[in-house]
């Protein structure tokens, strides 16, 4: 074996392995248990399952919503992600900063703050939205329109603009030259982002609850039915299985669509544009999703400020302690806290193991076999998404039982568990990038005398920066918020911000309801915050390069 | 008057001024030059006529009708790049009727014309290649097809043969003139090579600093820069000032009062020529010999032999001043003694 | 096999030295430390997410045992009772506090506890007994699922509130009611076994007057109370909620003379939960002395402000809010939890297919 093949199996040895313990271990160990009644394999039970007409309700709606979610994702997505980063707008900064707060929100939160709004005695009762599929839909694309906006505008922002003008120059108006140039380059990145965002609709569980009643049902709110409840560890399984089944089946379909001809991207760091009369379509997709993503935000800060009959400050003072209520052992202050730390290490292990995936996956191969298995290593890393965190949870208690495995009870599993969730962010953002690289300059770089770690600082470093910072965003705010796998892992003496919420709201009395409502307003102001320094961040030797 | 106007055009980037009060006048199927060092704002005055550029101040007509307030793509030009920018995503075809489609032009129409260019260009067969395929000669042929496919009423060159070596764009140089000619073409070229400029073009403007600083055909420009500088731009390898200006037209019986501006090849060694000089240099290339003499009071200059004589550094030679090889320049320089 | 062991060995080592640098996480874990043989000093808990104490009581266990106490809280009643049937004969803990009424069958089965029997059960706590599985499972506390109705909207409207679960099917209260779902939700679930103890087989159709009545039905008990009941948010348009008998509580008046809110208490469904030792256990001993301390009168007697939860001893005093407007059902509904183990399945499904219908 080459050096060069053992350089790229080292780096891909250490995420396979997280993978390895972290994912296929435990999900691997759920579905064994559910499958292999009595020692043997059962598959009459896997067909039974899936014949039955409940689970292909479930599976229909589960595949129309996310679909539909996605679809709407991308149309609000891309118009936004041009006017916050293509256009000269002020503020724009801030404003991206604020749409990625619903990624961090804990749903049982915005499932209120939106009920709050679309509820019988809500402003906007006269929609009828309350438990429609509508309020499922809107409630997705709430969550998932920055994922869209923050991949794209990423990619869009260091957008060579030259061939945009030459397609004007030939006639081409605003419009012609959006879907015939700009789109056609940016498909790879649209396509990964469409992905994400569609697993994560898929697997969405509190929203779909809480917006649709209990009429609505997905796969993923059926396998935790089926498992907490019901017990029915072989239906659950034989879900779990559909799941996985149905995201291969996105992956390879994805795969196919984001492949293009050349995928070399001429980058360079173009001027901001002036917004102009034609920008007013784009502004007004903008201003739309805004409202969507304020008006439960602001909901919630009102909320917070009330106490009794008047405003009041007294929801934000309870923070700093345990407040009347000794069944919350943590303060909101300790918690978030708890939350920060939890999502540093959480981002650097899903950038660690992101970037390293990025750069295996983007390699050229040299044969067709060493291309197959890195679009495999690419598309399994997307797995973790796609499958219940109840499959996950409960599979670490039954697998990671036993020395050296003995990790149920690790503190290390929560940042790792929201690094999973994360990793797909990460690998999605930074591989179109590092694909778009014409490998010549790495060559011309080595041909210089720079060693392979010389050639990834001057040329793939000064590249992949900011996609690599947006990635970090995502990441940090993936984590922050993350409440399936991180309510079943956390221990009574680390609960992240999103628990303690979670468990505010779970109790009677108006101060838990307000302090709850306060955690929150606080946990999205400090994303915010974190964001917008985020993006601060620079390296000195870029513009040196 | 026909064809592009540009009145007084300023072009401002924030505080910087990138073109200032440039007025210049490109009858219809005429091929103008910009010629200029880079940063002279030349790219900057040909992105303002694509209107890629908001003007400042100024106006920029075109057939009498003001283009102020008209979008890129109403304009009715077409772009092409330095390094021509085709689309990736689309094969040699695809890009060349690129134009065409966006007029709903039938496909069969699409299809007859886009072999028509690529044969133009030289480039038939090449019509299912992906841009990445190509090397950088093809690539500029392609981009060209592609900016005449829709017969624009004025074509604007950035660049077009810099990226390319010297060998083909010599080629290339005198392909495009000659389509640019049967095509009939009104076309806005910016370029920093005067070469280039000569081969393609039959009129030159001449930039610098974002100022226009001489424009007109380009035999009159040629032989009368305006300054040194401008001499120097044009190719001129010498530009002899003052007193030795004074010597070298004596010498050579021309107007006195100017300073001159001395191709390489305005001094030819000929034993019967009315300077004195010594080589100090001899170079062997494929059409004559280059020598470097040095002469009393004027310094080293350059000068030519036929190819066969026999030149030696060391050697004394005398010299004749070949006047159509040189250019006079008005005196008003500071730099010249009085 | 060997093989297989060693290959996860290599995997461990990667996945380790990935990790290992998480240090800002804190490490307290002490599973390292529980080795085998020497006499176990710590004693592991695993529970609910709702199980608190307070610090002083925990000081005062550990001082009383020597024993240190960890708590793994996390999820929900179901969510818990899953763990530790996944689990059952290789805990995570040693003793497990949470399992309801509704899930202690599953445990059972499943071999989840030890038997264990403290020689002494707090006055009144016989009430609370399982009926199989009593010499495994201990009841700690008691709570009953109410319909809640919100008295000043009712002193307003001059209308008299419902009072039984029949009522809640009148003309006169339609519109007017909201639940979580018995599918997502354990107090839904508990008031679904209500009607399935009020009505018996009927009660599917007591579920559709129920619905054709204008109930509605959302995911959880914080989405009921907070959004849909006029006592909970500012926004709330239903005055019947379903909730605890210990929620009055927490709806009092400015000056604390009064609850705004009061509970049904005809239509309760009473929900025990039980602490037990676990199959497996390290430390069987230090289970078995928290079992113990779970019921002593101090305990006992801060339940209801830890855990929002009656004691099920009768001895200990009620705080005075709850003595004054938390009043307990005398003659709940309950179901047998084998029962519950047994149909649980069937009536979710059949409930599913009544309110979606």
């Amino acid at each position: 074996m080459t050096r060069r093949l053992l350089t790229l199996a080292g780096l891909a040895a250490l995420p396979l392995a997280v993978l390895g313990v972290f994912f296929v271990l435990p999900v691997g160990g759920m579905v064994a248990r559910g499958l292999w009644a009595d020692g043997a394999f059962d598959p009459r039970g896997l067909v039974e399952v899936l014949g039955r007409p409940r689970v292909h309700r479930v599976l229909g709606f589960t595949l129309w919503s996310a679909t539909l979610g996605t679809l709407l994702s991308v149309a609000v997505g891309l118009p936004a992600a041009y006017v916050l980063h293509r256009l000269d707008l002020p503020g724009r900064r801030v404003v991206r900063a604020a749409l990625l707060v619903p990624f961090v929100l804990p749903t049982v939160v915005v499932g209120v703050a939106f009920r709050q709004l679309i509820g019988e005695g809500g402003p906007l009762a006269f929609l009828g939205l309350d438990g429609t599929p509508t309020a499922i839909i809107a409630g997705l694309v709430f969550f998932n329109a920055a994922v869209v906006i923050r991949a794209v505008g990423a990619a869009w922002e260091s957008l060579d603009r030259r061939p945009a003008e030459a397609a004007a120059a030939l006639g081409a108006t605003p419009w012609q030259v959006l879907h015939t140039v700009t789109l056609p380059a940016l498909r790879p990145v649209i396509v990964s982002s469409a992905s994400v965002v569609f697993l994560f609709c898929a697997t969405a569980f509190g929203i779909v609850l809480t917006l649709g009643g209990v009429r609505y049902s997905t796969v993923e709110t059926e396998i935790y039915l089926l498992t907490t409840t019901l017990f029915d560890l072989r239906s659950a399984a034989a879900l779990s299985v559909l799941q996985l089944v149905v995201v291969t089946g996105l992956l390879v379909v994805t795969g196919r669509l984001r492949a293009v001809a050349d995928p070399t991207v001429s980058r360079q760091f173009a001027r901001l544009g002036r917004v102009s009369r034609r920008d007013v379509p784009a502004l007004a997709a903008t201003a739309v999703l805004l409202a969507l993503v304020a008006a439960p935000l602001v909901t919630l800060l009102v909320g917070s400020l009330r106490a009794g009959d008047g405003w009041s400050l007294a929801n934000y003072r309870a923070l700093g302690s345990t407040g009347d209520d000794p069944a919350v052992l943590v303060s909101a202050g300790e918690a978030l806290l708890i939350s920060l730390r939890t999502a540093v290490d959480a981002t650097w292990i899903a950038l660690l193991l992101g970037l390293s995936i990025a750069l295996v996956v983007t390699r050229r191969s040299r044969s067709r076999g060493e291309r197959r298995v890195r679009s495999l290593l690419d598309g399994v890393f997307m797995l973790p998404l796609g499958v219940s965190a109840v499959t996950l949870g409960f599979g670490f208690l039954i697998t990671l039982d036993q020395p050296p495995l003995d990790l149920r009870d690790s503190p290390l599993l929560v940042p790792i568990a929201q690094a999973l969730v994360a990793l797909p962010l990460v690998v999605r953002t930074l591989v179109p990038v590092l694909a778009g690289i014409d490998d010549r300059q790495r060559q011309a770089a080595a041909s210089l005398g720079a060693g392979p770690l010389r050639t990834l600082w001057t040329v793939d470093v000064p590249v992949v920066w900011k996609p690599l910072l947006a990635a970090s965003g995502f990441a940090f705010a993936a984590s922050l918020g993350e409440f399936g796998a991180t309510a079943f892992l956390a221990r009574e003496d680390q609960p992240t911000l999103p628990v303690v919420i979670f468990r505010l709201l779970g109790r009677p009395g108006e101060l838990n309801y307000g302090t709850a409502l306060a955690a929150s307003v606080v946990l999205a102001t400090t994303t915010a915050v974190v964001m917008l320094v985020v993006e601060r961040l620079r390296v000195p030797s870029l513009g040196a390069f | 008057m026909g064809g592009l106007v540009l009145r007084d055009v300023t072009v401002r980037y924030d505080d910087l001024v990138a073109v200032r009060d440039v007025s210049l006048a490109l009858p219809a199927g005429a091929v103008l030059a910009v010629l200029g060092p880079s940063g002279c704002g030349k790219s900057t005055l040909l992105r303002a006529v694509a209107g890629l550029e908001p003007v400042a101040s100024g106006a920029i007509s075109y057939d009498g009708a003001d283009l102020g307030g008209v979008p890129t793509h109403h304009r009715g030009f077409a772009l092409m790049f330095q390094d021509g920018q085709l689309f990736a995503h689309l094969d040699v075809a695809r890009n060349v009727g690129y134009a065409l489609r966006l007029r709903r032009t039938p496909r069969a129409e699409v299809s007859r014309r886009v072999g028509e260019l690529l044969e133009l260009v030289g480039l038939a067969g090449y019509a299912d290649r992906l841009p990445a395929t190509l090397s950088g000669g093809e690539r500029q042929r392609v981009a060209l097809a592609r900016a005449l496919a829709v017969e624009p009423r004025l074509i604007l060159l950035d660049e077009p043969l810099s990226a390319l070596d010297a060998t083909l764009r010599t080629r290339l140089a005198t392909d495009l003139r000659e389509i640019l000619r049967t095509a009939g073409t009104t076309a806005l070229m910016v370029t920093h090579d005067h070469d280039e400029a000569f081969a393609v073009a039959d009129r030159i403007a001449v930039m610098r600093a974002g100022h226009l600083v001489q424009d007109g055909p380009i035999g009159e420009v040629w032989q009368h820069p305006v300054d040194a500088d401008t001499a120097y731009f044009l190719g001129y390898a010498t530009v002899l000032t003052g007193a030795e200006a004074d010597r070298m037209v004596s010498s050579a019986g021309l107007v006195p009062g100017q300073d001159l501006a001395l191709r390489r090849s305005a001094l030819v060694v000929d034993d019967a020529g009315p300077l004195a000089g010594t080589a100090i240099s001899a170079l062997a290339t494929p059409e004559q010999l280059r020598v470097g003499v040095e002469v009393a009071g004027l310094g080293a200059l350059h000068a030519v032999a036929p190819l066969g004589s026999h030149v030696a550094p060391g050697d004394a030679v005398r010299l004749r001043i070949d006047a159509s090889r040189t250019a006079p320049v008005p005196r008003g320089d500071p730099r010249v003694s009085p | 096999m060997t093989h297989h062991v060693r290959a996860r060995a290599t995997l461990a080592s990667l996945a380790l030295l990935a990790t290992s640098a998480c240090s800002a996480v804190g490490g307290s874990a002490t599973d390292g430390d529980r080795t085998e043989g020497a006499a176990p000093s710590e004693v592991v808990l695993v529970t609910h997410e709702s199980f608190g104490l307070p610090d002083e009581l925990v000081a005062q266990f550990e001082e009383e045992t020597g024993f240190t106490l960890t708590t793994r809280a996390a999820g929900d009643a179901g969510t818990l009772s899953t763990k530790l049937a996944l689990t059952a004969g290789d805990p995570t803990g040693d003793v497990a506090f949470g399992v309801d009424t509704t899930f202690a069958s599953r445990t059972i089965d499943e071999g989840v506890f030890d038997t264990y029997e403290p020689t002494t059960l707090p006055e009144g706590a016989e009430d609370y007994a399982l009926p199989e599985g009593a010499d495994r499972l201990t009841p700690v506390d008691v709570g009953h699922v109410c319909v809640n109705v919100d008295t000043t909207w009712f002193a307003e409207k001059d209308l008299a509130p419902p009072a039984s679960l029949e009522d809640l099917t009148e003309p006169a209260y339609q519109g007017l009611f909201v639940t979580p779902g018995a599918s997502t939700s354990s107090p839904g679930m508990a008031f679904l076994l209500s009607t399935i103890a009020e009505y018996g087989d009927d009660w599917p159709a007591y579920w559709e007057r129920l619905l054709a009545n204008g109930a509605r039905v959302v995911e959880g008990w914080s989405d009921a109370y907070y959004t849909d009941f006029t006592q909970g948010g500012e926004d709330g348009t239903r005055p019947i909620v379903l909730s605890y008998d210990s929620s009055p509580a927490f709806t009092l008046t400015e000056d604390g003379t009064e609850s705004t809110t009061a509970a049904l208490l005809d239509t309760c469904f009473r929900s025990v939960e039980y602490a037990g030792v676990l199959a497996g256990a390290a430390n069987p001993e230090g289970a078995q002395a928290l079992v113990d301390f779970l019921l002593s009168e101090d305990v006992q007697a801060a339940l209801p402000e830890s855990m929002y939860v009656f004691p099920v001893s009768s001895a200990v005093d009620l705080p005075e809010d709850w003595a004054r407007f938390a009043e307990q059902p005398t003659d709940p509904y309950a179901v047998d939890p084998a029962e519950i183990s047994a149909n649980r399945e069937a009536w979710l499904t059949e409930w599913t297919d009544v309110t979606t219908r």
